[in-house]
């Protein structure tokens, strides 16, 4: 099958689907590739380096787009350039089918079957096709430059000869990986770097990354399935944004990502907050393309509110071109194999494939989103009830558990008793000693390191061996056949003395500082 | 005479006792090991002064052959062929349980009345009983360790009712033993029911330690040694001997504390252990439902560039360390690296291997210094801090299932938490599962490389590569 790549049209977009080394990758899976003319040009990948791995370089728009079997591209196609698709086209792209229904009704009744990258269910076989990840950890990255671009200060706190500069203090508001990218990168360049997120369960990543995590002191859980939040209760976003409100007097540089699938960005600073931050100081709103988290945000530009520099780009990863759109790529090419499991060139549509499932929004003429829940959360959600009958089970179990130590107990004393009435003084006394030298080597033994346990094997291995008093007792006996016995336990039991303390000391030997 | 050779009991059991204590850090256990030969010494010299009157030579013959077999083994022996020495060592014990106590039921002089009799032939059954068990356990053991037996547990059917059979067998024989040994009747009065004993008791082992496979060796190493004492104990008895008597309870408690050790370490029931199988209670469970997903594999030099930028880096050997025979290229990896600044620790889980402290013994033989191998517990804590872990050939001791899915067969097992550290790399021949047959999801976390091959092959390649 013909896949085609046309040039991004979208203003200040530089990604391109595909690069060179992604290309003949694909080609390799039986598809043959043509690409637009220029297309890679803003990515710095120029057609000279297509052309070198074999691709075609169409310089017809027209043809590419309607002669291709497959489209695929970055950004959801224009209206212009759905006029010139045809029935029965594969198109792969981001999409956004919650905030575009009506693209979707244009592609459906256009017969146009369209995979959105962005709706690939987040499970970890998906991971290498997560395309939204890989944009969001540039994203993240990025916004950390664009806000030391618009800073006017260090991140890093030094001591020189001339005072004092503090480091600076950098808030992430949402620790999803474009958040966690961004921690990383401020701690790198040497910012304090604090981080909240309503679900409590990434504390550990925050931590992990550098970063300190702000906890609220509120019982919510906000995992909303499939690694995103959901909304939180009243009370919940009450104690939050006093939080804020709190840290914005406070930090120098605010980043938030804060975003809930298929609805607008929630508004977690205020103007008021706006207002009380220092001057110089810098908000990066990454969610500028769903609306915002900042209230004073505009998608696309950088504005500046009461000497706070506010930026809304909503094309963080369009400014690493090159490295997006090699990422990209990849996850394209990733999705291309598991949908061409021959190697022939022929894609398959498996819709019985969770993934392509997920990721399908419309086939024959139909509208398939948004898909079935998947089974990963329905499993989530089955979990909690499962836990408790297991507990309640485990309940169960302990009651008579606290019966057997006083039954054994009584066991113990009655058979005590009954030794005690019939053996004889002589054997009670070896009865004792035996009992206190099991006491002994209890006590003994968990003295014992657990690195010494082969020595601790072998050395009592050897003194058991003092067995070997039972056959020196009987050797000197005048009956053959008792002597014998006794000579040959004599001769076995010396292997194992011998045997026995000269490989401990040679293990012993061998545990030196 | 009597009243020294007690006294020098008295001293050989101070002795021994002195030599398991001095285990508690390896600076004093070279001095333990001399307490306990010269404790050996003592015991040995007054009882012959007190009790041999005649057969010198046979008795010098014995000592002189079997130490200097002894000593030879001991020599020969490599360190990761302790297990088996160890088995092997644990059977001749068993087998001088068997033969002394066959002795002492054909000494005439040793002849009692009413109940002191019956008690005495209960010592004589018991401790041949043990004795027997022992040795063709231990005999088993030694086979499946050397790999001449198959490691795999042979499931026979129905055979828990096989073992309760060999056991109502030896009740019935016994309760005959008895009864004919007190009537003294025939030629030899009960040599009949304690040889027809000896056999199940044999059996009994055999089956017990074929039932019993891979990683559950450690308890079937420990559970052999803790019977061995037992035996020594019961002889004790027979003789009315005390110093028998204690050191034989002494081995024995340490056995036993050993095998708990391990058992728990694996979160298992002893009797589950020992009753053979794995999992066998609850069935084995392996989820093939739970979303696998990939593995991300590496090459020797990836590994050898992520050890180089790494600051603190874990070492976890497993079994696959011992069967590849790693451990010096291990140690010669580590001292690179250390060489470099690079702080470099071991972590050791209780039942890595096939004995109880396995890993210890090899690495202290690669002259690995002991003040940097840790436990599981000391460096659990650490993991969030360490840059790289390397995983050499161990697999269920780091399963974050034991931790992560409750209806998991190992839940609850105690485990390394590799994963919470920043990077794992995991050497491996291949993606099989361990010994408990669960997937590993640690193989598919993200943070997570594969470096398939022989681990010797691989270390050597990533030491080249340093």
């Amino acid at each position: 099958m013909k896949i085609g790549i046309p040039r991004e049209t979208r203003d200040g977009e530089r990604r391109v689907a595909v690069t060179p080394d992604v290309a003949s990758k694909i080609q390799k899976l039986g598809f043959s590739v043509a690409i637009e003319t220029g297309a890679g040009d803003a990515a710095s990948f120029d057609d000279a380096a297509f052309r070198a791995v074999g691709i075609d370089i169409l310089k017809d728009r027209k043809t590419l787009w309607s002669d291709s079997d497959i489209i695929i591209k970055v950004r959801a196609p224009e209206d212009e350039e759905i006029q010139l698709m045809r029935s029965g086209q594969v198109l792969i792209s981001f999409l956004w089918p919650a905030q575009n229904p009506s693209l979707l009704e244009v592609l459906a009744a256009k017969g146009i079957t369209t995979l959105a990258m962005d709706s690939i269910p987040r499970i970890s076989r998906a991971q290498k096709m997560d395309a939204l990840s890989s944009m969001a950890n540039i994203a993240g990255y990025r916004a950390v430059i664009e806000a030391a671009q618009h800073f006017g200060r260090f991140f890093t706190g030094q001591i020189t000869a001339a005072g004092k500069i503090p480091p600076a203090k950098i808030l992430v508001i949402g620790a999803g990986v474009a958040g966690l990218a961004a921690i990383g990168a401020a701690r790198g360049m040497g910012a304090i770097v604090r981080a909240f997120d309503t679900r409590p369960e990434v504390k550990e990543q925050v931590e992990s990354m550098g970063g300190e995590f702000l906890l609220l002191d509120f019982e919510e859980d906000a995992s909303g399935g499939g690694g995103y939040a959901k909304t939180m209760s009243e009370e919940f976003i009450k104690a939050e944004m006093a939080l804020f409100a709190d840290q914005a007097k406070d930090v120098d540089i605010i980043i938030t990502t804060a975003l809930i699938p298929g609805k607008p960005a929630p508004e977690l600073i205020t103007s008021e907050m706006v207002h009380s931050m220092k001057a110089g100081s810098v908000i990066v709103d990454l969610a500028a393309e769903q609306g915002g988290n900042c209230a004073l945000t505009e998608a696309d530009q950088v504005v500046k509110k009461a000497g706070v520099s506010i930026i809304g780009y909503t094309d963080l990863p369009s400014r690493l071109a090159s490295q997006s759109s090699q990422l990209y790529g990849t996850n394209l090419r990733h999705l291309l194999t598991d949908m061409c499991p021959e190697k022939d060139g022929q894609l398959i549509v498996d819709m019985d494939d969770e993934v392509i499932r997920g990721a399908t929004v419309v086939k024959d003429q139909e509208i398939t989103w948004p898909p079935p829940a998947s089974k990963l959360s329905v499993m989530n959600k089955s979990k909690p009830e499962k836990s408790s009958i297991s507990e309640s089970v485990s309940m169960a179990k302990s009651k008579p558990s606290r019966l057997i130590p006083i039954l054994s107990l009584g066991a113990g004393v009655l058979a005590l008793l009954g030794v005690g009435v019939v053996a004889p003084p002589s054997f009670l006394e070896h009865f004792t000693v035996f009992i206190l030298a099991c006491f002994i080597g209890y006590m003994v033994i968990w003295n014992v390191t657990p690195a010494l346990h082969t020595p601790l094997m072998s050395v009592t291995n050897s003194i058991s061996s003092i067995i070997i008093i039972g056959a020196l007792l009987q050797v000197s006996s005048a009956e053959g056949p008792i002597m014998w016995i006794a000579g040959i336990t004599i001769l076995i039991t010396s292997i194992n003395i011998a045997g026995g303390f000269a490989v401990t000391r040679r293990m012993l030997d061998m545990f030196r500082k | 005479m009597s009243g020294i050779v007690t006294v020098a009991y008295i001293g050989a059991t101070i002795l021994f006792i002195l030599a398991l204590g001095g285990l508690s850090d390896p600076e004093k256990a070279r001095r333990g090991n001399l307490y306990g030969m010269v404790g050996m010494g003592i015991a040995l010299i007054a009882t012959i002064l007190g009790a041999v009157t005649d057969h010198h030579l046979l008795l010098a013959f014995g000592l002189l052959v079997g130490g200097a077999i002894g000593i030879i083994l001991a020599r020969r022996v490599q360190m990761t062929q302790m297990p088996e020495l160890v088995a092997i060592l644990h059977s001749l014990v068993g087998l001088a349980a068997v033969l002394v106590g066959f002795a002492i039921f054909m000494d005439p002089e040793a002849h009692f009345e009413g109940v002191e009799q019956t008690i005495h032939d209960i010592e004589v059954y018991l401790g041949i009983f043990i004795g027997a068990v022992t040795f063709s356990g231990s005999v088993i053991a030694f086979g499946k360790l050397s790999g001449k037996l198959s490691g795999t547990p042979l499931a026979l059917p129905g055979r828990h009712w096989a073992n309760l059979g060999l056991l109502v067998i030896t009740f019935i024989v016994g309760w005959q033993f008895i009864a004919e040994s007190a009537t003294g009747v025939g030629s030899s009065p009960g040599m009949t029911p304690l040889l027809i004993m000896t056999a199940v008791a044999l059996l009994f082992g055999i089956h017990m330690v074929m039932a019993i496979g891979g990683a559950d060796m450690p308890v079937v190493v420990s559970m052999l040694n803790s019977y061995s004492g037992w035996a020594a104990s019961a002889t004790g008895f027979m003789l009315g001997n005390n110093l028998l008597i204690v050191t034989g309870a002494l081995v024995g408690s340490s056995g036993a504390i050993l095998s708990y050790i391990m058992c728990r370490a694996m979160n298992r029931n002893f009797f589950a252990v020992i009753a053979g199988g794995f999992g066998t209670a609850g069935g084995i469970s392996v989820d093939d439902s739970s979303d696998s997903g990939d593995v991300v594999s590496v090459d020797s030099t990836e590994v050898a560039n992520l050890l180089s930028g790494a600051k603190q880096i874990v070492i976890v050997p497993g079994y696959g360390m011992a069967v590849a025979q790693a451990q010096h290229t291990v140690c010669e990896i580590t001292k690179v690296l250390r060489d470099k600044g690079i702080n470099v620790r071991f972590g050791i889980h209780p039942v890595a291997g096939r004995m109880p402290g396995h890993m210890n013994v090899l690495l202290a033989e690669a002259r690995v210094p002991y003040d940097i191998v840790f436990e599981m517990d000391e460096i659990n804590q650490d993991f969030p801090n360490v840059d790289v872990s390397i995983i050499i050939g161990a697999n269920d001791i780091v399963n974050p299932s034991a931790q992560e899915e409750p209806d998991s067969p190992i839940a609850g097992m105690p485990v390394l938490e590799v994963w919470r550290g920043k990077t794992t790399v995991v050497l491996k021949r291949s993606m099989a599962t361990g010994y408990a047959g669960v997937q590993n999801p640690l193989f598919f976390k993200e943070n997570t490389r594969m470096l398939f091959g022989d681990a010797r092959e691989s270390l050597d390649a990533i030491l080249r590569e340093l």
